[in-house]
Formats: C-alpha cells, sequence, structure tokens
C-alpha cells in the first residue's frame, strides 16, 4: 500500500486519504467563452507525466496539493494551496 | 516405510515422533516433520497425483512447493499442496483430479485421445453452434478444476496481522542469512522470511552432503539467533510486494500485512527440468528434489538414477544418491567437455560412468506406464541436437535432472525491478532496482559460496545505509562469475511428444510449435493462448523454457523475447486466507434503542441505519407505512432526521462563502430565518441540497443530505481554501441528533415542550429559533419537507433519545406516531419534492427538474453558475414532471427506473412512484421529453414483462398546491 505524506501530519497510509482530481485554477468565468468554459470543465489531460493533484487527509480534513508522476506513481513533493497563493 | 534411509545429519523428521495418515484408502506412516509427498514415497508410493488435462501419473518433481499435480483433498480443504503440507495424524487424504482414484484413474484415456485435442482447442471447438456451449460448458466444468468444495464444511475466519520491521529478508540462505545478520548488526530490526520449515536454503540440500556447509549453516543460524532484533519466520512465503514496501507475508494460519522500509530479495533459485519425452513420469525428478529427498527426510529418492547433468550441482547430487545408497547408473553430461571441477574427479574416483556430450532423449516408462524402466540416450551432435541412430537404452528407475536454475524473482519484479539476460551465465539478472529493494546471492546471479555470502553481506549493508542506519560500507560486490550452471537449451523434440515443458497445464513442445504457427509469438500471446506459466505453480518451471522455445522460433536473443510480466501472488493463497470482516461502519443515531423497542425495521441509507417503517402488529408492510402517512395528514408524526448532514459555517466571509457554493442568495437573509439550499458542481450538475438557517450575522447552521454530509464538508473546505476566505467549517452531523415533528398538530404537541414562542407571527413558516426543548438547548428549524406544518429539532446527540421521548409521551394524547423513511418518500412525493439522488442523477441540472426557482443566476458568482448560463441557452433534452394513473388502475404496477416509451424509443425514466394514501391515486415523477411534459399529455411506461402503462402528465404538487397547510398552519390550527 502507497504511503502518502501529509504537509500537516506527515507520512500515513494511502487509505486515509481521498484523491480530488487534478489542480487546475479557474479562468474568470466573466471572462471566458463557452468554448474555454467547457473546456476547463471537461478536459483533463491524460498524458502522464508530472502532475498537480488535489489530495484530501480524511481523519484530519486537510487539503493539499501533491506533485505526482503519473506514468511511475511517484510522489515528488507535497505541500498545502497557499504555497501556490504565495507564489502567484 | 521401505525407502526410509538410516537418519541424515540434519535430517528434519523427528523418528521418535511417528504418524498414521491414510492416502487414498491405503494406511500409511511417517514421521513429523514429514510432508505428505515425502511420507509417502518414503513408503515406496510413486503416484501421487494425476495430470490436469491428459490425467497423467505424476510424483515428487520439485519437493519446493511447487509439484502442483501432487495435490490432495481431505474432506475439509482441497488443493492441499502434498509436497509442502506436513502430514497429520489420523488424516484422510484422496488425491484430486482423478476418476476412480490415483493408482488406476479412468480419466487416463484423455492421454490416449490428447492428439486429437492441440493447443487452443477449446477455443477453436467449443464455440459453435452456439446452442450447444451450455453442453460444453458442463462438460468442461467436469473435466476442468481441481478438487470438490465442501459446502457443509464450518466456517473459519483467519486472522489477519499488521506487522512492521526496517528490514524484510526474503530466503534463508547463505545470502540471506548474511544479510540479515549483516542488518541486524546495525541495530535494525529485521525479519527474515523462509518458505521451507526450516531456515538454511541450499545450505539445507544441495550442500548438505558436504561438512563444512552444515557447520556453516549452524554459526550462520547461532549467530542469526544471538541478535535480538532478528526475527527468523519459517512455513512463511512472501506472496505479493506491493507500494513502499508493503508486503504480504502467508503462513499456514494466517495473512500478514507487513510494512518494512527495505527489503533484500534472497530467494535463491527454481531448479529447472529438461525437456524430453516421457520427462513428467514418477521417478524423473530435478536433483534439488533428490538431495531434499535425502537430506532433510532420509527417503530413498530411487534404486538406480540416470543424473542428466550440465553441471557441478549435478555430480555433487549424483555423489549424495551413491553416499545414500543408490547406485548411479550413468551421469549423461550434456556439456561436450564434461565436468571439469574437483567434483567431476571425484565423480569419477567413485567409479560413476559418465558421458559427457549426451543427452535423455527419451524416458521409457514401466508396465502400466506408472514409473521409469530405462532411459534412452543420444550424443548430442555439435548444434545440440541428438544422433538418434547412436541411441542407447540404460536401466534405471529414475532420471534426476540437474541442468540449469531461474531465478526467483517474482518478488523483485513485482517491485519493479528490471531483470536481463547475462549471456556469462545464461541467467536473467537483476539491472535497475528501485530504492530500498536489494538482491543478494543466487537470484542475483552469484553462486559460489563464498561469494553468496559476501553478496548477502553486501546487500545488507546497503540497505542499513540506505535507511541511515550505518555509514556507506566499503563491503565489496562480489562479481557474476561462471562457469554457467544454466544448459541454454535443455530441450529435446521428439516425434511422439509427450515432452512436456508445462507440468501443471500439460503443455507439451509441439503446443508451443503450433501456437507460434498460429501468430502467437510474443510471449503474452503465446502464454495466453497456450496458457503456459497459467497453472498453480505460475510457471516457476515453464516460463524459462517456453521464452527459450519462442527466442530460438523467432531466431532472437531471450532479451528481446522477454519474459512475461509478475504479477502477485507468487504462490496459490488460499481464498480464506484473503477473506476479511467488513471494515465500513454502520452508524446508529442516538434513538435507535427506542427505533427498535418500537418494532422499526431498518434499511441502509448511505451507512446509516434508518427505520424504515414502524411493523405493527397485524399489520402488513404496506398499511404499517399508511398508518404513518395518516398520522402525518391527521394528527402529528415524528421522523428521526439524525442522518442528514449538518455543518456549522462561522467567520466573517460566512454569509459570501454560502453565497458562492449555493445557487440561492443569502447576504439579506435575516438572522432568524432558514433558506432552501441548492447545491452544484462545477458542471452544474446538481449535487446535494438542504436547508440554511442564519443564527448569527457570521454564523450559518446547513443541512445536507444524509449520503452527501462527507462530499459536501469536503468540497466546502477546498473552495474555502482556494477562495481564501475567513471561514471555520466544522462538521456536527454526528455531534447533533435531529428529529421531524410534523403534522397539523404538531404545534400543540411542541407547546408544552419548550419557552420558544411557537405562534405563527413569532415563529413563520421557514424561521429558525433557539431555545429549550424538554430542557435541553435546541434549535427549531420550521420545514415543510412533508407538506405539513413541522419543526425540525436539533440537540446534542448525547440528549437525543430523551427529547424524542419527551415529545413522544407530549404528542401521545394527540395520537402522534414515529414514522420512517418509506412513509417521509411518500410524504414528498404527495409534495412532488425531488430527492437528490433519486429523483436526479449524475446529468441532472437545475432546469430538469424545474428548480429555475432556486437559481439566482444575476448572483456575481456561485459553483455551477457559468455552466448553467450555456445550459440556459441550449434546448432541454429531457423534463422532470408528475404523473398519475388512472383512479382505478389495477395492472402492472410501475417501478422506480421503468423507462419512459415514446414512439418505439426511450424518452425517460420512471424516478419515484408510489401509490399515495392520502389523493388514493398512483402518483410518481419521470423524466420525459420536452415536448411531452404538458399537463394533460399521457405517455406510455414499460413495466416488467414489456406492458406498457399509460400514464398522465398533471400539474404538481398533487397535494395541497398552495402549501397552505405548512404555511399557513394558524387556520388549521382553529379546525384542530
Amino acid at each position: 500500500m502507497k504511503l502518502l505524506k501529509c504537509p500537516v501530519n506527515g507520512v500515513r497510509p494511502i487509505q486515509e486519504f481521498a484523491y480530488g482530481g487534478l489542480f487546475r485554477p479557474m479562468p474568470d468565468p466573466k471572462q471566458a467563452s463557452d468554448q474555454e468554459w467547457a473546456y476547463y470543465v471537461f478536459n483533463r489531460a491524460g498524458e502522464p507525466g508530472i502532475k498537480k493533484e488535489w489530495w484530501y487527509h480524511i481523519s484530519s480534513g486537510t487539503w493539499f496539493i501533491a506533485e505526482r508522476d503519473t506514468l511511475s506513481d511517484e510522489i515528488i513533493r507535497t505541500y498545502l494551496y497557499s504555497e501556490i497563493k504565495n507564489s502567484d | 516405510m521401505i525407502d526410509r534411509l538410516p537418519p541424515q545429519p540434519e535430517e528434519w523428521i523427528l523418528r521418535d515422533q511417528p504418524i498414521r495418515f491414510r492416502f487414498e484408502g491405503r494406511d500409511y506412516s511417517g514421521f513429523a516433520g514429514d510432508s505428505i509427498s515425502t511420507a509417502l514415497w518414503a513408503n515406496g508410493v510413486r503416484v501421487l497425483g494425476r495430470s490436469f488435462k491428459y490425467h497423467r501419473p505424476r510424483g515428487i518433481l520439485s519437493l519446493a512447493d511447487l509439484d502442483c499435480n501432487a495435490v490432495a483433498e481431505d474432506g475439509h480443504s482441497t488443493n492441499i499442496r502434498m509436497d509442502q503440507t506436513p502430514i497429520a495424524e489420523g488424516k484422510q487424504l484422496r488425491a484430486v483430479n482423478t476418476w476412480g482414484g490415483c493408482e488406476r484413474d479412468v480419466g487416463q484415456f484423455m492421454d490416449w485421445l490428447s492428439p486429437f485435442f492441440p493447443v487452443g482447442f477449446y477455443y477453436k471447438a467449443f464455440h459453435t453452434p452456439r446452442t450447444l456451449f451450455p453442453f460444453y460448458e458442463k462438460k468442461m466444468r467436469q473435466m476442468a478444476g481441481l478438487g470438490r468444495i465442501n459446502p457443509a464444511r464450518p466456517l473459519t475466519h483467519s486472522p489477519k496481522r499488521y506487522d512492521f520491521c526496517d528490514v524484510l529478508v526474503v530466503g534463508s540462505g547463505p545470502a540471506g542469512l548474511s544479510a540479515a545478520i549483516a542488518a541486524a548488526e546495525q541495530g535494525l530490526r529485521v525479519l527474515l522470511v523462509e518458505e521451507q520449515a526450516q531456515p538454511g536454503g541450499t545450505l539445507c540440500f544441495q550442500l548438505s552432503g558436504e561438512p563444512e556447509a552444515r557447520a556453516l549453516r549452524r554459526r550462520l543460524l547461532e549467530r542469526a539467533r544471538s541478535l535480538v532484533t532478528l526475527e527468523i519466520r519459517t512455513s512463511t512465503i512472501v506472496a505479493g510486494y506491493y507500494a513502499d514496501h508493503w508486503v504480504a507475508l502467508i503462513d499456514a494460519v494466517r495473512l500478514t500485512k507487513l510494512r518494512t522500509r527495505a527489503v533484500v530479495v534472497a530467494t535463491g533459485c527454481h531448479e529447472q527440468p529438461a525437456v524430453f519425452r516421457n520427462n513428467d513420469l514418477p521417478g524423473v525428478m530435478l536433483a534439488s528434489a533428490a538431495q531434499r529427498l535425502v537430506h532433510q527426510f532420509a527417503v530413498r529418492p530411487c534404486r538406480a538414477a540416470v543424473v542428466l547433468a550440465a553441471n557441478s550441482e549435478g555430480y555433487r547430487a549424483a555423489l549424495d544418491l551413491v553416499e545414500a545408497g543408490t547406485k548411479v547408473t550413468l551421469i549423461a553430461d550434456l556439456r561436450s567437455e564434461g565436468e571439469r571441477t574437483p567434483l567431476g574427479q571425484k565423480a569419477e574416483q567413485a567409479g560413476l560412468p559418465i558421458r559427457s556430450g549426451y543427452g535423455v532423449y527419451e524416458a521409457v516408462p514401466g508396465r502400466g506406464g506408472r514409473n521409469v524402466q530405462a532411459a534412452i540416450l543420444c550424443p548430442l551432435a555439435g548444434d545440440g541436437a541428438p544422433r538418434i541412430r547412436d541411441s542407447s537404452q540404460v536401466a534405471c528407475d529414475a532420471i534426476v535432472m540437474s541442468v540449469g536454475w531461474a531465478p526467483a524473482d517474482a518478488i523483485l519484479r513485482q517491485g519493479g525491478v528490471r531483470m536481463a539476460h547475462d549471456g556469462t551465465l545464461e541467467q536473467l539478472v537483476p539491472t535497475e532496482a528501485p530504492d530500498g529493494l536489494f538482491a543478494a546471492g543466487r537470484v542475483n546471479g552469484i553462486y559460489a559460496l563464498e561469494d553468496q555470502l559476501a553478496d548477502g553481506r553486501r546487500a545488507g549493508m546497503e540497505a542499513a545505509a540506505f535507511l541511515g542506519a550505518h555509514a556507506p560500507d566499503t563491503a565489496s560486490r562480489p562479481q557474476r562469475r561462471g562457469p554457467s550452471p544454466n544448459h541454454p537449451f535443455p530441450i529435446f523434440s521428439h516425434p511422439r511428444g509427450k515432452n512436456f515443458v508445462d507440468f501443471d497445464e500439460d503443455l507439451q513442445l509441439k503446443d508451443f510449435k503450433h501456437a507460434v504457427q498460429e501468430g502467437f509469438d510474443s510471449i503474452e500471446l503465446l502464454k495466453r493462448y497456450s496458457t503456459f506459466g497459467m497453472g498453480p505453480s505460475q510457471g516457476k518451471h515453464s516460463n524459462l523454457n517456453a521464452v527459450r522455445i519462442l527466442a530460438r522460433l523467432r531466431g532472437e536473443n531471450l532479451n528481446s523475447t522477454g519474459v512475461t510480466t509478475a504479477r502477485p501472488f507468487t504462490s496459490p493463497v488460499s481464498l480464506g486466507h484473503l477473506a476479511g470482516r467488513i471494515f465500513s461502519p454502520h452508524r446508529q443515531t442516538p434513538m435507535h434503542s427506542e427505533h427498535q423497542r418500537l418494532g422499526a425495521r431498518f434499511m441502509h441509507v448511505g451507512n446509516w441505519l434508518r427505520p424504515e417503517y414502524y411493523a405493527r402488529r397485524d399489520f402488513s408492510r404496506e398499511e404499517a407505512i399508511r398508518t404513518e402517512v395518516k398520522a402525518v395528514r391527521e394528527r402529528a408524526g415524528l421522523i428521526d432526521v439524525g442522518t442528514l448532514g449538518k455543518i456549522e459555517i462561522n467567520g466573517p466571509d460566512a454569509a459570501e462563502f454560502i453565497e458562492r457554493m449555493y445557487t440561492a442568495r443569502f447576504a439579506k437573509l435575516k438572522v432568524g430565518a432558514t433558506r432552501y439550499v441548492l447545491m452544484c458542481d462545477e458542471s452544474g450538475v446538481i449535487i446535494d441540497d438542504g436547508v440554511a438557517a442564519r443564527l448569527a450575522p457570521n454564523r450559518f447552521y446547513v443541512t445536507t443530505t444524509t449520503s452527501g454530509s462527507d462530499s459536501v464538508t469536503r468540497e466546502m473546505k477546498r473552495w474555502a481554501i482556494v477562495w481564501g476566505l475567513q471561514v471555520v467549517l466544522v462538521n456536527m452531523t454526528g455531534a447533533y441528533a435531529a428529529m421531524n415533528l410534523a403534522g397539523p398538530v404538531s404545534r400543540q404537541v411542541l407547546e408544552k415542550q419548550t419557552d420558544i414562542d411557537l405562534s405563527a407571527g413569532q415563529f413563520p413558516y421557514l424561521g429558525v429559533r433557539e431555545g429549550m426543548v424538554a430542557g435541553i438547548p435546541a434549535r427549531l428549524l420550521r420545514v415543510g419537507f412533508v407538506g405539513e406544518l413541522g419543526y425540525e429539532i436539533h440537540v446534542r446527540a448525547d440528549s437525543g433519545l430523551w427529547v424524542w421521548n419527551q415529545i413522544m409521551e407530549a404528542g401521545r394524547s394527540y395520537g402522534i406516531q414515529p414514522f420512517g423513511v418509506e412513509a417521509q418518500r411518500i410524504l414528498r412525493l404527495e409534495k412532488s419534492h425531488v430527492i437528490i439522488g433519486q429523483d436526479s442523477d449524475g446529468l441532472t441540472h437545475p432546469l430538469e427538474v424545474g428548480m429555475e426557482w432556486a437559481l439566482k443566476m444575476d448572483k456575481s458568482f456561485f459553483v455551477g453558475q457559468r455552466s448553467l448560463e450555456i445550459l440556459g441557452k441550449k434546448p432541454l433534452e429531457r423534463q422532470l414532471v408528475g404523473f398519475t394513473l388512472p383512479a382505478d388502475f389495477g395492472g402492472p404496477f410501475p417501478k422506480e427506473c421503468h423507462l419512459v416509451i415514446d414512439g418505439g424509443e426511450i424518452a425517460g425514466r420512471v424516478t419515484s412512484v408510489v401509490f399515495s394514501p392520502t389523493l388514493e391515486r398512483t402518483i410518481g415523477l419521470a423524466y420525459v421529453k420536452p415536448r411531452q411534459r404538458q399537463v394533460g399529455n399521457r405517455f406510455w411506461i414499460r413495466v416488467d414483462g414489456g406492458a406498457l402503462v399509460e400514464a398522465t402528465v398533471v400539474k404538481t404538487p398533487f397535494y395541497d398546491p398552495d402549501s397552505l397547510r405548512q404555511t399557513q398552519s394558524s387556520v388549521l390550527q382553529e379546525v384542530s
């Protein structure tokens, strides 16, 4: 069973986590065309590679971002969303 | 025990503990420590089982947990692998897969018919004509499968264990022991797992004839046992390797889920058979099996053996046989140069006839075909082909094969190690390994004993360094060196076949050739078409030879041919070991015991148990539910709604947050008021609904559906982070009990129990109040889900039962009744209130269910708003409508999910349908095409059996269309 490091609670078994989908910044709904909006809602890049993903530590209610190589299933790094936000 | 030898120096049997058992109706005896196979062999029994397809007699091949034709059942368990299972006193065993017994199996006619069953026969023959397939299937099921399941067998639970260590060492041969000792000496917690009953690996059989090897084993074990952090677990299989060093261990009793931090694989090799005609007869065995018989079980393998050798191990085995009092008629060495080590000289000095450059072309069966009577030898030409003209026959009762090894690399490969063919060794060896996974010893291509010890030590040190327990060591890495113990192609074609490559599946050399001719010429295709390697031993005897055959047929090297994928489990694991208890919890509300006392029949809703209805004496289920509905419509009812999700949202941005999460408008919602809330996902699909109550300017209390509480809380938390709003979300679902008191007299019932002013002016419809109920602080919400005057009462969970009982007591004189989920479904359907998840599905958006009123599209933002804007511009594809059946309807009753049919096409489906006791009509909700939605329109529902039932679209709500009862209850108050 895989292990995953929650940035708050440390390394825990994957059973304690829920996958929250790819991390995708939302386009401005007022600016986006219908096509752009539909692309955001429905399309996911399926090619393997290092992806940013939402993960949720169920037991403690912690959302965080994991950078995972979807080809090798290797987790590169995990961190809280604030890190992304602060780097903007 | 005619074939029991005098005591051997390191034997595993305990001669002072005789054990009696029965096999195939006859009594035998053996000693504690014997496996079923060895005890029978000691008694002179040679036919231990029958093969899967041709019912050919089979004996001992490997004695290494891979003899998958020697399988027994005892009336309790089936598929008992005889080579590995210890004998037990009084056990009554019989071989599986025989017709009329193991010794004289009638099923052997399959062997004579075998020319008519070419490879892929089943795929080709049994699919036409299709009408005959049930017949074929029945016959095939009779033919296939091993053993019979005893359905009367008592249920046993197999325990599970969770375990942890720093380093797991797999295999306790010289390399494994030395790796485990090296790692444990660094203070690491080491678990050393051995498949066999005793630790020692090759030191217990292959090298056991040499006193120095026996002394080495004793020394290593002594050192290992002196280390407190080193645990040795025998008779345990490492069955699977999973992500991040999670390992499944299987022993006789249980499955152990082991989390380790590093793994050293020192699993050694599986000895490989040679392929020649009749190489499956009892008496044809691997040299390692013969050595196990002699050294571990003190059993004479045979009387006169021909040893087929292609390496030193064959000579060592021949010498062991002589030592054990067996005649070695001849050593046939596949190599033209013969054996050049001292072992070769020793064999010559012992007077063993040796013929180099010879192979066994065929084993000659004795009368009845159940043993070996002679071996036909052929000199080999330069290209390895037998020169048949020069063949000669040598009498013997056994052919002992020592032609090479295949690495036991299943765990390595599951762990992601890449294997490549090493030309010097003629063996697959590990190349790259992921972090924390190390190979040592023969599986790593290291054969010499002193090299194995050094390699084990090196791997143990590397594991310790990986874990940071030790500064990187200078332990040298031994080199892989020859001569190769592995013959590159010990496979001999024969015009009359029966030269088996796969013993589990009875596959002959020609089957491979035919499969490749038919185009199944990649290793994975060949495996699936011929089924090689798909038997219980998972190809541990056949994969390598199959790859060699395919490589030769394709004219390429082994690296280009590749190997099949290794998957868990490495060895057969009984389903009983895996079966587990269900870990998902059932939740009960605080009033559960009272529901039980009241006769509730429970149903599962999410992971909650809720009363479906309350059973009443002399009432049917339907009558009981009808009584509950009537009580709510005419008097008062009480339902436990504690399973609803309950979330508190606090903080300066609470209103803004709710505004963005839900479709309605909240900024101007007054403190003390509630509002229906609808939640969509980003695509505009409805995902949840409930009620939001404003308790204070910055404090909201929101309910969700029963099954939605966790996922809604989760999504809310994510959005709160993304939006950076100052809110604190607390899921109070389990902290609060809740009940809904509904019915025209509910105000009178509640009045006596509360200090809150319930008058319509002070506590209007959709209000929320906090106060005391039955002496307990409570939150009251005036809601109308069932369409009557009603109060949802939320109290702390530990007070739920008290408040429920007080209200029931207060309502007794009014005729209050508890009601369940079924009655509530009828009541809400009479009001055509939609249940999310029942009347909506994974694609339903609010416009389809007529909830435009709940959407505030002019708000600046809510989740799903942008998508709904787009959807609003498109024509609807379906519409949820209310329908009724004729009052006198008596035909087959429509059910949920029955299809709406329009012009022969599917136009929609029924989502809810009940007989309404209030309206005395069948009412329901259904999706129809938008063109069908007009009130008065008729449409057809196809019911069970295919009949079409006509339904009419009607205006909703079906009952109390102006909702006077739930909103203007003061009128009713006077009436009652």
